[in-house]
């Protein structure tokens, strides 16, 4: 069965992410899947790999991977491409996985299908991404002509499922070339370092909107988030107002995220919005403004004042964690 | 200095977008086009660079006919000259494509430091920054919210999302920006009408010695095998709030296992 490449994301310490898990689960469709690993920590993020049965794992510890921008990775990925002749390569469909599998497309010549969220091997044994466009107003089925496929897989679209793998590790000898090394990383500043969960990894996710009123008044959705362990968003308006940071803008430019659960509080659901969240699988919606096209989405929606309903559902939240 | 913009035209993302039945594409005729979002970031940051280092924005755009208002709407925000590529070749292009087609308009007219926005609203594939870095063998300066120039360094602030990265790099170079690196500024009256007045280049396939074969929907490496409209979600159920709103929600969620 032939090699599929799977990016690991994983933190320096180890520490493998979630969405790692699922591209194993999509990888294992299409042929046997091998981990590529850049940078340190593999030692303790190997088992997790196992657990979802990756066979193999290239492991290429270098300290180019975080000193420069993207090239490195993308110019390892070509060489395993090369070395490997794999049947896909999936990354995490992040920005900056995005970047690698444009700049491995370059390199190699093939076809790179973005923002999938779901992967199948296709009728005539090709992977077949399923890509939702325009905000998932249109389900769209891609396949890859030319080349090798490299899929770009959007977090938390798949569950991961676990599966036995061998986890053979396979050090890779690697150096960046000097053309890897133009854009280089000389400081890294963390500045968000909560306790919620990422916004495009997390299960629940709480967003705010016009409705909250002023940033004192966003105040309140973070709580309604730490209720729930949710990831907290917010709606253009509110980042345009600076009631809260841009990072965690969700919509048509901004972050699209595929929740459980993804709670709209005090947002009408523009277009704008719809496009960042409508694949979510559960929607519940809170506005006093009946008409609001949010709720044409919601599988749950409550018309009122989200200053009262919103404690309310707190209190509610908590009485049932007490039980 | 010599800044080129990349400038796509996109179909609003007020309105309905649909794909054509026939091929595929997105249907580009009956919805308006504006200027993507984000690449207003990316003229607005060009105009700044060039207003505090000298030297003149040129904006490239690679679309139809119809995407000379999106470039007359850039050069009258201040862009100095614009370049148009334009040939029916071109439609359908995928990402592979058309980086192909804007890096060789790059190397035919030159360029110091090229600016996009980081994505584009219709495909948001957000991989052309990085394909034309690779293409041009520049390094790729992207994903930034503040851009430093300091003789022929560029340093910016590469966002990610728990903070961001400083990262430097030597003109020449390809930067892309995030939104709200900036406010981009409203054309005056005066913009206008200058913009009537300023040079827009066409430029054909052949004018950048791209074979037709290596661009457009017949010849792309992506292909969108079948598409349909999503099925609308099942109605919900929606409540008025009677003093009972919170704990209604809270029942659905405990239903649903959510709590």
């Amino acid at each position: 069965m032939a090699e599929v490449l799977v990016l690991a994301e994983h933190s320096d310490s180890g520490e493998v992410k979630k969405v790692t898990c699922e591209l194993l689960t999509a990888a294992r469709r299409l042929g046997s899947p091998s981990v590529v690993w850049t940078g340190s920590g593999v030692e303790a993020g190997v088992a997790r790999l196992a657990e979802f049965g990756a066979e193999k794992v290239y492991v290429a510890d270098s300290p180019d991977f975080s000193g420069y921008v993207v090239a490195p990775t993308a110019e390892l990925l070509a060489s395993l491409v090369a070395s490997a002749s794999p049947a896909a390569v999936l990354v995490a469909g992040t920005t900056e996985g995005k970047e690698i599998a444009g700049r491995l497309a370059v390199k190699t010549g093939s076809g790179v299908l973005t923002d999938a969220v779901n992967v199948t091997v296709g009728p005539d044994g090709a992977p077949l991404a399923e890509q939702p466009n325009f905000g998932g107003a249109i389900t769209v089925h891609s396949v890859v002509k030319a080349g090798t496929p490299i899929i770009a897989l959007r977090p938390n679209a798949i569950s991961a499922e676990v599966a036995a793998g061998a986890a053979a590790i396979e050090p890779v000898a690697f150096t960046a070339s000097d053309a890897a090394k133009a854009a280089v990383v000389s400081d890294r500043v963390i500045t968000e370092k909560g306790e919620r969960p990422a916004l495009t990894e997390a299960s629940i996710v709480v967003s705010g909107g016009r409705g909250t009123g002023s940033a004192d008044g966003f105040g309140i959705i973070e709580k309604l988030a730490d209720a729930l362990g949710a990831a907290v968003g917010a709606s253009r308006a509110v980042t345009d107002a600076g009631w809260y940071p841009h990072a965690f803008q969700v919509g048509q430019t901004g972050k699209t995220v595929s929740p459980q659960l993804y709670m709209a509080v005090g947002i009408s659901g523009a277009i704008q919005h719809r496009a960042g969240m409508q694949t979510s699988k559960t929607i519940i919606a809170v506005n006093k403004d009946a008409e609001a096209p949010i709720f044409e989405v919601a599988d749950f929606g409550v018309v009122g004042d989200l200053f009262t309903v919103v404690p309310q559902l707190i209190e509610e939240i908590d009485k049932r964690k007490e039980i | 200095m010599n800044i080129v913009v990349c400038v796509k035209q996109v179909p609003d993302t007020e309105v309905e977008r649909t794909l054509r039945p026939g091929d595929s594409t997105l249907d580009r005729v009956s919805v308006d086009g504006v200027i993507n979002y984000i690449d207003e970031f990316a003229i607005e940051e060009g105009l700044k660079i060039a207003e505090a280092q000298g030297g003149e924005v040129t904006i490239l755009t690679m679309g139809p006919e119809k995407a000379a208002e999106s470039i007359r709407k850039a050069l009258s925000m201040g862009a100095h000259k614009a370049v148009h590529l334009v040939d029916d070749g071109l439609a359908g292009s995928d990402a592979l494509e058309t980086s192909l087609a804007l890096a060789a308009v790059l190397q035919s007219i030159g360029f110091d430091l090229v600016i996009l926005g980081s994505e584009s609203t219709d495909a948001r594939t957000g991989m052309i920054p990085a394909m034309l870095a690779e293409r041009l063998g520049v390094p790729q300066l992207t994903l930034a919210n503040k851009v430093d120039i300091s003789g022929t360094d560029v340093s910016i602030r590469r966002v990610s999302d728990d903070g961001y990265s400083v990262v430097t790099g030597s003109l020449p170079a390809v930067v892309s920006v995030v939104e709200k690196t900036n406010e981009p500024r409203y054309p005056t009256f005066k913009g206008i009408m200058a913009a009537k007045k300023k040079p827009v280049q066409k430029l054909s396939l052949a004018d950048i010695s791209v074979d037709a074969s290596s661009v457009g929907l017949a010849n792309a490496a992506s292909w969108v095998a079948d598409f349909a409209a999503r099925p609308p979600r099942a109605a919900g159920v929606v409540v008025k709030d009677e003093g009972d709103g919170g704990s209604k929600a809270a029942a659905f969620l405990a239903e649903r296992k959510f709590i």
